[in-house]
């Protein structure tokens, strides 16, 4: 359904802070601002009392614009997504949400880093900037001018300190024992048992959201689809429709078909190779021979398809980079069906393999309660019980196309451990190919691309459900179109800390399954 | 136990031959040259030092069984004390610079060093900035370059190949 074209105002909870929906036929957002920091305390309060989360939040140099610095922050309610824009005062002192909401402790870190935004009372710690540039040198201000040939320093870390007889700390990272990205792990333990995980990151910050400023909107969709090369067609789809809403553009429908045909292919790849990887952890290499032969076979027909084999760049602001032709639409039918055979029979080892459900089972436990605590969406919510999906219906809720009309069945599990998200993506595969069969077989005719204006000033939100969770991307457009500024935004930042808790029950060797039953992403979320 | 040996048989072997006369000579001198140099095998130590993870995840693909890269006689390690070559990815990040730095000085000579993808060989479309040194060869010294947004499983095969062939 498409909205009305005239704005209509909305309050939520009660609460005084005006929203208008935005323009467009990407997820429902509603956009305000908050009078002060105390309404945007209140707001994100009732959010949090009516079971809501805290979806995203950053900073913003908004002078040349506003006449001001700004903080962002979205906030998943029950009808989509409201976001929240307060204006700074010139001593950019800003209220502290993390007492509300844990997960905006990293993410207001990461604000202080970037932005300067100095939150009362919050954790100090430095998250992104680990000693590469200067503490009062913040890169997403735009008079900062370039990095004058900073001293490399390595800095040390504030790790909370477990004391106590016995107790002694195992630091893991950033460089893993694998073929992982870097991060590093600060576990106390006492004996095997695990007693407090930290994490550090911010390895990977390689200064993308900086990138991002100056270039013209169409140039950023290359940039965005590399924020998290697993989540390529999430990212450049969230992008695109915060773009689009920004400029006040729609693509057209056979567009949206064929971006959702590449994000349930994008899903369905990282499922299988995650499920492959599982067996691995679990000494079962025979799962991952079989897994990445059948991941294997999937991006080669992908390269075959789009030219891509992970579709990068196949997702632009306006609709699709290319389109597919009915021969190409049969062999995504016929694919679908030998992998749904393949997948249903390697299933049926996966649950009654002793050895593999002995490691599985109630390894890694993150209960409803903690998952909502945390923010968490995606797949690991609904391993713990949560049914958050944005491609599906809920009460309140409808999703936007072209996902309205296929029928979601989000799948979902209270059991919250390690075979929970292994039975959560097993069913998801089952239920993305019965997506991709439909969409390749219903694919609306016509144009995959429409024409895009670039609008001074204007904002969009786009959010799209990716494999791992929620993508979310905003974008800020400057006085002649460009982008002035451009977050994207990783469900890994409400999920790391959800890994943290999750090994509490376990010992270190279980350590790498419990942490990888996640797959969360380091580079997506340090930028 | 007879599902998984059935599920074995009717996938069957899927390894691919080598694909032309005059690659497949190529390759097997490379492989008698990993056996002369470095003795039996090719053991690699990956460091990310900042990528998107699209580049592991073709790295991944090397050893499915399609490419079979232990068939090769090349496998992965975990300790750059036990690799004789890094192949490493990403724009190397200002804060993963000290740890890169380390493992190479870890490594035993002769310290091959292939750099992955586009970003490591030339730092990509993150290039350089306040976050990112750039290219693996502004940090540490560079063998071979593997160019690609990511580079498929083969080029990754045919770039370490030709990295231990020089």
């Amino acid at each position: 359904m498409r909205p009305k074209t005239a704005a209509r105002v909305m309050k939520f909870f009660d609460e005084p802070v005006e929203f208008e929906k935005q323009p467009g036929i990407g997820a429902p957002v509603w956009r305000g601002r908050a009078g002060g920091g105390a309404a945007l305390q209140a707001f994100a309060a009732a959010v949090r009392a009516a079971g809501g989360r805290l979806a995203a939040l950053w900073g913003s140099d908004e002078r040349p614009t506003a006449g001001c610095f700004r903080l962002h922050a979205v906030f998943g309610i029950e009808a989509g997504h409201a976001w929240l824009a307060l204006d700074l005062p010139p001593d950019l002192f800003c209220p502290d949400l993390s007492g509300i909401f844990p997960a905006a402790n990293r993410m207001q870190r990461a604000a202080r880093d970037l932005v300067g935004i100095d939150f009362e009372g919050a954790d100090r710690r430095p998250w992104l900037r680990h000693g590469g540039w200067p503490a009062d040198w913040h890169p997403l201000r735009h008079d900062i001018g370039e990095p004058a040939g900073f001293a490399n320093q390595v800095t040390d870390y504030d790790f909370v300190r477990v004391g106590g007889e016995g107790a002694h700390e195992v630091p893991v990272g950033p460089i893993h024992a694998g073929t992982i990205e870097p991060g590093h792990f600060r576990f106390s333990v006492v004996g095997e048992r695990v007693l407090r995980l930290e994490q550090r990151f911010g390895y990977a910050h390689k200064g993308i959201e900086r990138l991002f400023a100056g270039r013209a909107p169409a140039e950023g969709a290359r940039l965005a689809g590399r924020v998290c090369g697993d989540s390529t067609c999430a990212y450049a789809w969230a992008y695109a429709d915060a773009v689009e809403a920004a400029c006040g553009a729609s693509p057209p429908p056979r567009a949206l078909g064929l971006r959702a045909l590449m994000l349930e292919r994008e899903r369905v790849a990282n499922h299988l190779g995650d499920l492959g990887a599982r067996g691995n952890d679990a000494s079962l290499a025979f799962g991952l021979a079989q897994f990445s032969r059948l991941r294997e076979d999937w991006l080669r027909l992908n390269a075959r398809l789009f030219g891509h084999r992970l579709l990068m760049d196949c997702i632009v602001p306006g609709g699709a980079a290319l389109d597919l032709d009915a021969s190409a639409l049969s062999l995504i039918v016929e694919q679908c069906e030998a992998v749904g055979r393949e997948v249903r029979a390697l299933r049926r080892i996966y649950d009654e393999h002793a050895g593999l459900q002995d490691r599985f089972l109630t390894t890694g436990v993150l209960d409803m309660a903690l998952a909502r605590e945390l923010s968490l969406s995606g797949l690991a919510a609904r391993a713990s019980g949560l049914i958050l999906d944005g491609r599906a219906h809920r009460q309140g809720y409808t999703p936007p196309p072209p996902w309205a009309t296929l029928g979601v069945r989000p799948a979902s599990d209270e059991r919250g451990d390690v075979a929970a998200r292994a039975a959560v993506r097993f069913a998801e595969v089952a239920e993305s190919l019965r997506l991709l069969r439909e969409l390749a077989v219903g694919l609306p005719a016509g144009d995959v691309r429409a024409g895009l204006a670039p609008a001074a000033a204007g904002a969009g939100l786009g959010v799209v459900e990716g494999w791992r969770g929620e993508v979310i991307v905003g974008v800020a457009l400057d006085a002649e179109g460009r982008l002035a500024r451009v977050h994207p935004h990783d469900p890994s930042w409400q999920a790391w800390p959800a890994l943290e808790r999750a090994v509490l029950n376990d010992i270190i060797p279980d350590f790498p399954l419990i942490n990888k039953s996640f797959n969360l992403s380091y580079s997506g979320a340090d930028l | 136990m007879i599902p998984v040996i059935r599920r074995i048989l009717r996938a069957g072997i899927v390894s691919e031959p080598r694909p032309e006369p005059a690659e497949a000579v190529e390759l097997d001198r490379l492989q008698g040259e990993i056996r002369r140099i470095l003795g039996r095998a090719l053991a690699i130590r990956q460091v990310d030092a900042g990528s998107c993870n699209g580049c592991e995840l073709e790295i991944h693909a090397l050893n499915n069984p399609y490419v079979n890269l232990e068939g090769y006689g090349i496998r992965f390690v975990a300790s750059p004390r036990h690799a004789d070559m890094l192949l490493i990815t990403g724009p190397v990040t200002k804060n993963m610079e000290h740890a890169l730095k380390t493992a190479w000085e870890c490594m035993p000579d002769p310290k091959l060093v292939v750099a992955a993808g586009d970003c490591a060989c030339s730092g990509g479309i993150f290039g350089e900035s306040y976050a990112s040194c750039g290219a693996v060869e502004r940090v540490i010294p560079v063998d071979a370059r593997i160019p690609g947004c990511p580079p498929t499983p083969r080029q990754l095969l045919a770039g370490i190949l030709a990295a231990i062939g020089r």
